[in-house]
Formats: C-alpha cells, sequence, structure tokens
C-alpha cells in the first residue's frame, strides 16, 4: 500500500510543519511581550526623569536661567508628541548636562531641605534611562532578527502588526550625577 | 522582592561566579529581599539555608576543559518545579550561554529574566553550531548584564544586541578593616610582595612573575615573596637560583581573613595574569585592602584599574618589565602612597553598596510593567497540543 505510506508520511511531515510553526508564532508573541513590557518601562524612567527635573526647576533652589532652561526641557519632554519623542527627551538629558555642567549647582541642591534626596532621586532616574532604552532596544533587536527570518516572512507569522523601532535619543547622564566614585549617591 | 538566582557551577568548588552569587544573595537577603539560589551540588555538601541543590553536576569535556556540567531531564524537572515553587518576581541566572543550569533555566521559565555573562571567552565552535537552539533561549532575557567592558563587547560581537556594564561586587570594607600581619609586612630592611592565586595554573602568571624575581631581588635583596595559593610548590620556584629561594614564602591556601590580612600587609601586589581574565576581582580587594597594584595589561585589568590611574600596568608576560616596575615602585614610597590613595578612592564604585544598588535597579526595570516569573508552559509538547496539567 504505498499510497497509504506517502499519505501518512506527509500527514508526519505536515503535523511536524504545523509544531514549528506554533513553536515559532510563540517565540514571537513573546517577544512582542517583552518589547511591550520594556516600552512601558522606558516610559516610567523618562517620565521619572522628567517629574524630577521639573520638581528641581520649580523648586527655586537653581538660579533663574537654569531654572527656565530645566523647566522648558522638562516640561518639553513631558508633553511631547509620539513623533517627537526622541528629540525632547534628548534635548531633556542636553539641558540636565547644561544645568548640571559643574558641580557647585549640585551642591546647591544637596543644601536644600529635602534636597539629599532629591539629588539621589535624581541620579537615580539619569541613570536608568540608558539602562531601560539598552534593554528595549535589545528586545526590538531581537524581535527584528526573528521577523526577517524566512519562516516568519513566508508564512506572515507576524500578522499585521508594525515591526517595532527601537528608541534612540542622546541619555548620556551628567558626569557629576553618573560618578559612581562619589560616595553619598546610592 | 522575591529573586531567583541561577548559579551554573558546583557550589561546592569555589570560583569566581559561585563567590559573586554567594556574595549578591548575601547582601540582597540584608536589603531584606527573598532570595532564593539554584545551583548544583553534591547531596553530602551542606548549603546554606537560601541555596537549593539542583543535583550534582556531571564532569564532561568542553570547550577544551572538563566542564561540571547539568542536563538531562532530571535536572531540567528540578529547574521546572523550582521557578514554579519559587513564584519569583525576576529570575537572574548567570553564564547563560553554558550548556548548564542557567541554560535550562532559561528554557523553562518566562517572565522577567535577568542575565549577567562573566566570561570573555573566544567564540566557539559549539556556539555556533548551537546558536539556533541557543537563541530562542536567549531572546527570553529581559536584561543582559556584562561584568566588564570587555565582556560585554564578547557578548556583542557573539550573540548581537546590547547589555549593561556592572561589575562584580567586592565588600570593600572587609578588606580596608583587616588587621595588618607583622610577619607579612615589610619593614625598613626589606618589602614584601603579594601573589594570590593557584600556584600551578600558568594564566595565573606565577611562571612571569618567578622569571622577574631574581632582578628584583639583585636591586633589593632583601625584598620578600609570599605566595599564597594551591600547587606544587618545588616545581614553582625549581627555576631560582637555590640562594633565592629562601626569599619565596608559600602560604598555601588561605581563608578569606587570611587573604584580607595578606593584602593589607603588603607593600605590593603582583598580578601577572597571561589571560583568561575577564574581570580581575582580586585587583579590587588588593586596592580595598590598601595595597598598591601592579599588574599586566590585560583589557579586563586595565579597565579595572581605571587605564593605569588606580594602579601600574606592565606588558603581559613581560618578566623584564614587571621587574623594573618593581624596582621602582618598592624605592618609591610616595608613589606607593599615592597609589593607596588613588585605588582607595577608585574602589566605591565596586562596593556591594554600589554594585547591588545598580543590579537592583536593573530588577526594577524589567519587573515594571511584567508579570512574574511563571513556568513556560509552551516548551512542553503536550502544552502544544493543549494536553498540559496543570
Amino acid at each position: 500500500m504505498p499510497t497509504l505510506t506517502t499519505v501518512i508520511w506527509i500527514v508526519v511531515a505536515l503535523a511536524l510543519v504545523g509544531v514549528y510553526l506554533s513553536w515559532t508564532a510563540g517565540r514571537l508573541d513573546r517577544l512582542h511581550a517583552r518589547i511591550d513590557a520594556a516600552k512601558a518601562a522606558l516610559d516610567a524612567t523618562l517620565l521619572r526623569r522628567a517629574s524630577i527635573a521639573q520638581e528641581l526647576a520649580t523648586a527655586g533652589v537653581l538660579d533663574p536661567a537654569a531654572s527656565m532652561v530645566l523647566y522648558q526641557a522638562a516640561h518639553g519632554a513631558r508633553q511631547a508628541e509620539e513623533e517627537q519623542r526622541e528629540v525632547a527627551e534628548s534635548e531633556l538629558s542636553q539641558a540636565l548636562r547644561a544645568v548640571f555642567a559643574e558641580s557647585a549647582q549640585l551642591e546647591a541642591v544637596r543644601e536644600a531641605p529635602g534636597g539629599h534626596e532629591t539629588a539621589s532621586e535624581l541620579s537615580a532616574a539619569v541613570r536608568r534611562v540608558p539602562m531601560a532604552r539598552r534593554f528595549h532596544n535589545d528586545a526590538v533587536r531581537a524581535a527584528r532578527a526573528l521577523r526577517s527570518h524566512r519562516t516568519v516572512r513566508w508564512f506572515r507569522l507576524a500578522g499585521h502588526a508594525q515591526p517595532p523601532l527601537a528608541f534612540e535619543m542622546d541619555d548620556e547622564p551628567p558626569p557629576v550625577l553618573a560618578d559612581r566614585g562619589h560616595p553619598s549617591q546610592g | 522582592m522575591r529573586i531567583g538566582v541561577v548559579c551554573p557551577y558546583s557550589w561546592d568548588v569555589p570560583g569566581g561566579v559561585q563567590f559573586h552569587v554567594r556574595d549578591l544573595a548575601e547582601h540582597l537577603i540584608r536589603l531584606g529581599h527573598q532570595v532564593s539560589v539554584l545551583a548544583p551540588s553534591d547531596d553530602e555538601t551542606p548549603l546554606p539555608s537560601y541555596v537549593v541543590s539542583a543535583g550534582r553536576a556531571v564532569p564532561v569535556p568542553y570547550n577544551g576543559s572538563v566542564a561540571r556540567l547539568n542536563f538531562g531531564f532530571l535536572s531540567a524537572a528540578r529547574v521546572r518545579r523550582w521557578v514554579h515553587e519559587g513564584d519569583f518576581d525576576v529570575l537572574h541566572i548567570h553564564e547563560p550561554a553554558t550548556p548548564s543550569l542557567a541554560l535550562l533555566a532559561c528554557w523553562a521559565a518566562q517572565g522577567p529574566i535577568v542575565a549577567t555573562f562573566h566570561t570573555s571567552n573566544p567564540r566557539s565552535r559549539a556556539m555556533i553550531a548551537a546558536y539556533p537552539i541557543l537563541q530562542p533561549a536567549l531572546e527570553k532575557i529581559s536584561a543582559r548584564i556584562a561584568v566588564s567592558e570587555y565582556a560585554r563587547r564578547t557578548l556583542v560581537e557573539h550573540l548581537g544586541g546590547d547589555a549593561v556594564t556592572i561589575p562584580n561586587g567586592v565588600d570593600v570594607g572587609f578588606f580596608a578593616d583587616a588587621e595588618p600581619k607583622p610577619q607579612w609586612q615589610g619593614g625598613p630592611e626589606g618589602h614584601t610582595i603579594g601573589f594570590i592565586g593557584r600556584i600551578d595554573e600558568p594564566r595565573k602568571g606565577l611562571p612571569v612573575l618567578m622569571k622577574a624575581l631574581p632582578a628584583i631581588l639583585e636591586a633589593a635583596p632583601a625584598t620578600r615573596l609570599l605566595v599564597a595559593g594551591r600547587g606544587d610548590e618545588q616545581e614553582a620556584v625549581a627555576q631560582l637560583p637555590p640562594a633565592m629561594r629562601e626569599n619565596v614564602e608559600f602560604l598555601g591556601m588561605v581563608s578569606d581573613e587570611d587573604k584580607a590580612r595578606l593584602l593589607r600587609s603588603v607593600d605590593l601586589y603582583v598580578a601577572p595574569n597571561t589571560g583568561g581574565e575577564s574581570f580581575g576581582i582580586i585587583l579590587v580587594e588588593a586596592m580595598s585592602a590598601g595595597a598598591p597594584v601592579l599588574a599586566s595589561d590585560l583589557d579586563a585589568f586595565e579597565q579595572v584599574l581605571d587605564g593605569g590611574a588606580a594602579g601600574e600596568l606592565f606588558p603581559v608576560e613581560q618578566a623584564d618589565a614587571l621587574a623594573a616596575s618593581a624596582v621602582r615602585l618598592l624605592a618609591d614610597p610616595a608613589r606607593r602612597a599615592d597609589l593607596r590613595k588613588r585605588g582607595n578612592g577608585h574602589v566605591r564604585r565596586f562596593d556591594w553598596s554600589t554594585v547591588g544598588a545598580d543590579i537592583l535597579a536593573v530588577y526594577e526595570t524589567v519587573t515594571d510593567g511584567a508579570a512574574s516569573v511563571a513556568p513556560d508552559e509552551r516548551t512542553g509538547l503536550r502544552a502544544r497540543f493543549g494536553l498540559a496539567r496543570d
């Protein structure tokens, strides 16, 4: 019964292909979930940074010019539309670097009442942005690599989901806030 | 936070990764977190309360040496049960690219997974062949940590993607507060040089130091070399002229306390390693104890020593250069005091308070907006056909 054997083999082969496709779709699904979580975490860290910057700008511990620069940038970062977000966040990084170019500003913040907590919150926030962004972009890269795989393309396993985009911005923290050698930063 | 840590290497065998996992777990427990460590170990070995045994590791030849690894159905089942029972907020696995417990954990779990890459191995054939198998497991990792810029570069080249750099931690206070031991201290008549590491492991570089010793003793005849570490002592001094052998003291294996006291006592710590280092924790320990450091210019060492600012470097395997630098440093108390001071400031970034805060920041970043760790049911074939039981 050669026909029956052939049919059985075809069925087995199709089943194996099906298992493989379902497994690959599962991988892709999990990667998209990972991107969503990473994106949420990145959003949270960016928002935290902008909030603390805005708090500092309105607290009156910095000189008026620095306060205005910082307020403007922090406000811009919080209000930015999705397409302008990368630019606005980069501008906040630049503003923070400009304001905290010298350690005297940081000392001024620390000396204000409750300033010690604010200073350590700010240094934690500026350090976490590059971290969260790296994790996000790593997830995006892994997803893009899998999506470009021919199995995924031929069988349209990615569905209609838009290809994920990396978040590109200038996230260099001000040197005085990023210095891990300083004992008073936790 | 409930944290699950996977250590791929046997708990009963001392090693850099094991010590890192132990110190990390104890640091996190002190901060009030719930930590469970899954590690291979013999059933007879007494384990700390936070360690769960994953069974015995099997010695197999892998990547040019005999590695003790865990694999097979039994280990996989144990990993799965541990993940299920632990109900962790975050899973932290170490060395996920070795075919061992870490890879099994990566395979068996889903949710926020953090991975630390310790080694900077050159790309191996096995890894290239295993890439299609490795990739689905590795792409579950939400956050990658490399212990040095060097380890990060290897990771990026081999596996793609990116990682954050967080160095290995050291309990700086433990080394800084150790009591110096008078018989290990140098005096006006002669200084002491320290070396810690396996004597019979050429990559630790004792032969280079032995080659440099005659020149050092010629310039400063009363100098003593203190060697702490396992190995054949007779063989180590075989190259040395008999008259000079008295200047070498072997201390054998030393306890953590004695190691700290030794580093506190010596006038110079020499790290002549010739390769295979991805971090160089011993240099941080020496700097913490206030010992001036002279090290070979391996990539990893150069980075730990801040490009030569926190300690002196010499070209790797160049015994003449080592001897010249050592002689110069021993004759220059001002330079040694300067190195002590620089080292002291530099090590703060390696203290567990700093490193632990950074690792926790990673945990918090990946758990933000993510569910907790759970067994990955998709990996079971039964699950795929909807037959899995809970």
